[in-house]
């Protein structure tokens, strides 16, 4: 029996290996870590920071960055209010991953969900699920959210509502054509001469090849729904001040860009480096799940094509 | 020494990959002559195509790189050539065609235009060329030039596309002529016309031609002398013949002996009562009819093959029994219940008693699974046969049985050479215990000495559970080693049924006399002697 690539031992512990594979990338191991900085931030912030984030002092009204003299909070400099930005940002950054993550989850799972069914079955739901999708992309996106928003009351809630309906058509495609074309593949027919359910099949065998695709659309949509909250906010029908998120952030530093640009800066860093990460680590993700590409990261980080 | 037309020198090519240089090639020296049709003779991963690659400038360097050698064309070197003379030499005079004629036809211009286009390129007037593409078509057998020039690629056949291909290749008359695989995508008969016309071609213009083949059979009926690789290297060459007839390297001896078709045909069996009576089997797909009044019964322990070129219903019927499509009508007895009216429920019981194993191990096994999750699926889905705890050493065992290592459990699919992937894909559908397997073309896929390994596994699993199988092919000399009965399929129909001795030594219908007459024997001389036959009968007519 010929060569058979050599294995690497699957026994040496679930989480050191993914560790070791993650290290073995090093641009997804550095946004891994950034993510769980940001995701401190999220959890922890708005206890520590809250009275800091919203004390106004007007002699540090615009103040520049890098300018310790006015204590370290200021170091990135201060609002139109005088407000330290660095307190600011790690307080938003509450609202905005919670916003985020909520839309762009309930809007992956709801839309990959409904695009199995369509593309799965051969009935009627195949014919009307679709339509669904056409009807919600005919449809301007911030239109609905003002209607919504304008009989809703503007909570954090009902923002990821609006966002995630939005957003479900793009997943729903997605996952609709890919299933349709795994469908017919060797592997689930070999399955179903096995008497496997339509349950297993899906879930088993179509599911996982789809997957990747759907978790690197989700990281691009993550970068997508911020930006959309805070084009929500700038019409004041997003969150409310003295709630904050980065995007509002950035729609708030706007009428000062041209005398204050670190207003808007700092907070739309915040996005693109949380954006950044998520891509990052999506790719990763993306070969450590496939077996046929895993050995990229087990053979150490050395990268081809 | 520059006499030859052709001629490669110690050439040793070399791809750097993430895993280290893999060397392709190493060392190989061969020459081609006016006239000759010289065959290089080897399995899948020999580098058998890397020398051709190598002349028609087709190595994609870097990853590919020529590490040492010389490609002489009348004397001349090759690699020593700058890109413009290289581009005026190949298609001009070295022309090549391919495996898969489609995918090297464009799609979107009709055939006439494209094999114009390669005279234009090269300086031909439009007028000309045009009467010259008529020409080509009439001389490479396409019916009808005139209309035929006018049509795409897709409303032509596999052969004739095949022909078409030809024909673009001629259009400069080249000197030498490489075919890569070229009947290897078609049907027996098919084939038989292609390696016809090529030699016939081959007469006529006095071009030298460089096949590359896995198949003994395509050797033996176009080919003066023949090149082995194995493993990037050359171990033998010589004149067809005199390599068949007394093989010096244990390798080509190997590779003759595996080839199918040489052993005792086994004898007629007894009648059995049948396992599974199928009668009336149709299916339709609108108005084409796919299948039509199929009728035959499989014994218990009995092998059926069923032979017949693409497009005759053979996949058809076994997707119907499986019920992966639903029959039009007619109905299939098996143990007494008929397989197309059984409830869901005796349906998924019926599931483990008659298993499939597909043509290509690579698509039929699902990447993302390790290869105990693929087998061990089937206890998941019938839990009653194996308690959990019992499901590893079973799978190890199983592993054993189809000669893999337990071992191998953790491993994916792609981590397998492809003859150890349909042995997993046997190891699966044997862990349902079934009685009846049915195999779509399982080797066909594969190289003659895997080939043979697959089929003693097939036929070991037959003698030690008494399995039944219903065994799907086109190739008929493995039918002939391995089956008990055959049906012969043609456009839908079964045109004939009988044990392999009846069909194989007294066939009744002319179809079946045409496929047989068509498939080709390892042996140079016997390809001869039919030959001398074929055109024997020609000449009265």
């Amino acid at each position: 029996m010929a060569d058979i690539a050599p294995v690497t031992p699957a026994e040496k512990g679930r989480l050191r290996s993914v560790l070791a594979m993650l290290w073995a990338d090093k641009p997804a191991f550095v946004a891994a870590i950034f993510l769980c900085v940001v995701l401190v931030c999220a959890l922890i912030g708005p206890a520590l920071l809250d009275a800091v984030a919203t004390k106004q002092n007007l002699r540090g009204r615009n103040a520049p960055p890098f300018d310790l003299s006015k204590g370290w909070l200021l170091i990135l400099g201060g609002d139109a209010l005088g407000r330290p930005l660095l307190a600011r940002i790690i307080v938003a950054a509450q609202n905005t991953i919670a916003i985020a993550a909520g839309a762009v989850v309930a809007s992956m799972i709801v839309g990959s969900a409904l695009g199995l069914v369509a593309g799965y079955s051969r009935g009627r739901w195949a014919q009307i699920i679709p339509r669904l999708a056409d009807v919600i992309m005919s449809f301007p996106s911030l239109l609905l959210a003002v209607i919504v928003l304008y009989m809703l009351e503007p909570s954090a809630a009902n923002i990821i509502l609006v966002l995630a309906i939005t957003r479900i058509p793009v997943y729903l495609r997605t996952t609709r054509a890919e299933v349709l074309e795994v469908r017919e593949r060797m592997f689930v027919q070999a399955a179903r001469v096995m008497g496997a359910s339509d349950a297993r099949i899906v879930f088993r065998h179509i599911l996982p090849v789809v997957l990747p695709t759907l978790l690197t659309i989700a990281t691009l949509d993550f970068a997508f729904v911020m930006l959309a909250e805070s084009s929500l906010s700038f019409l004041g029908i997003g969150i409310q001040a003295p709630e904050v998120t980065w995007g509002l952030m950035v729609a708030q530093g706007r009428p000062y860009l041209t005398s204050a640009w670190w207003l808007s800066f700092w907070p739309g860093l915040a996005i693109i480096l949380t954006t950044l990460s998520l891509n990052l680590l999506s790719n990763w993700l993306r070969v450590a799940l496939d077996p046929q590409q895993r050995w990229r990261l087990e053979m150490g980080g050395r990268k081809n094509g | 020494m520059a006499d030859h037309l052709l001629e490669v020198r110690n050439l040793s090519v070399t791809f750097h990959t993430v895993r280290g240089p893999v060397h392709a090639v190493r060392n190989v020296s061969w020459h081609l002559d006016r006239g000759e049709v010289l065959a290089i003779l080897g399995e899948s991963g020999s580098g058998k195509s890397v020398s051709a690659s190598a002349i028609m400038d087709l190595i994609d360097c870097p990853p590919g790189q020529i590490t040492s050698g010389e490609l002489l064309f009348e004397g001349r070197d090759l690699l020593k050539m700058g890109r413009e003379e290289r581009r005026d030499i190949n298609g001009k005079r070295i022309a090549m065609i391919f495996q898969d004629p489609l995918s090297h036809l464009n799609p979107v211009y009709t055939v006439g235009w494209q094999i114009e286009e390669t005279m234009v390129i090269h300086g031909t007037p439009r007028a000309r060329a045009r009467a010259e593409t008529l020409a080509l078509l009439a001389k490479v057998g396409i019916p009808n030039p005139g209309q035929s020039a006018h049509k795409y690629p897709h409303q032509f056949s596999g052969g004739q596309r095949q022909r078409l291909m030809i024909a673009m290749a001629l259009a400069l008359r080249p000197d030498i002529l490489i075919a890569d695989e070229p009947t290897t995508a078609l049907d027996v008969t098919v084939q038989a016309q292609i390696l016809d016309l090529l030699e016939k071609l081959q007469a006529e213009t006095g071009m030298g031609l460089l096949l590359i083949t896995h198949d003994l059979g395509v050797v033996a009926e176009v080919a003066d002398r023949v090149v082995v690789m194995n493993g990037g290297e050359i171990v033998e060459q010589g004149s067809a013949a005199q390599v068949y007839a007394n093989p010096q390297h244990p390798y080509t001896a190997r590779l003759i002996a595996a080839a199918p078709g040489k052993g005792e045909m086994p004898p007629d069996r007894a009648p059995a009562p049948p396992l599974l009576a199928v009668s009336g089997l149709c299916k339709r797909y609108g108005e084409f009819t796919a299948l039509e009044g199929a009728d035959f019964a499989l014994a218990e322990g009995e092998t059926l093959a069923i032979v017949g070129e693409s497009g005759s219903g053979k996949s058809t019927l076994a997707k119907c029994l499986l019920r992966l499509d639903e029959p039009t009508g007619g109905q299939a007895l098996y143990k007494g219940a008929d397989l197309f009216r059984l409830s869901p429920k005796d349906l998924f019981r019926m599931r483990r008693d008659i298993q499939m194993v597909f043509q290509d191990p690579t698509q039929s096994l699902n990447p993302r699974m390790s290869v105990y999750d693929l087998i061990s699926e089937a206890w998941v889905i019938h839990p009653e046969i194996l308690p959990r705890a019992q499901w590893k050493a079973r799978a190890a065992g199983l592993l054993a049985q189809v000669g893999l290592l337990p071992e191998h459990m953790h491993r994916y699919a792609h981590q397998f050479s492809g003859g150890q992937r349909q042995r997993i894909a046997i190891a699966r559908a044997l862990a349902l215990e079934p009685r009846v397997i049915i195999c779509d073309e399982a080797v066909s896929a594969l190289d003659v000495s895997i080939q043979a390994q697959v089929i003693e596994l097939l036929a070991d699993l037959r003698r030690r559970f008494g399995l039944s199988y219903i065994f799907i092919a086109h190739d008929l000399p493995v039918v002939r080693d391995f089956a008990d009965r055959v049906i012969v399929m043609q456009g839908g129909r079964i045109v004939e049924q009988g044990s392999v001795r009846q069909i194989f030594d007294a066939p009744r219908e002319t179809y079946t006399k045409n496929l047989l007459a068509a498939s080709l024997d390892p042996d140079p001389a016997v390809q001869a002697a039919r030959r001398e036959a074929r055109h024997a009968a020609k000449v009265p007519a």
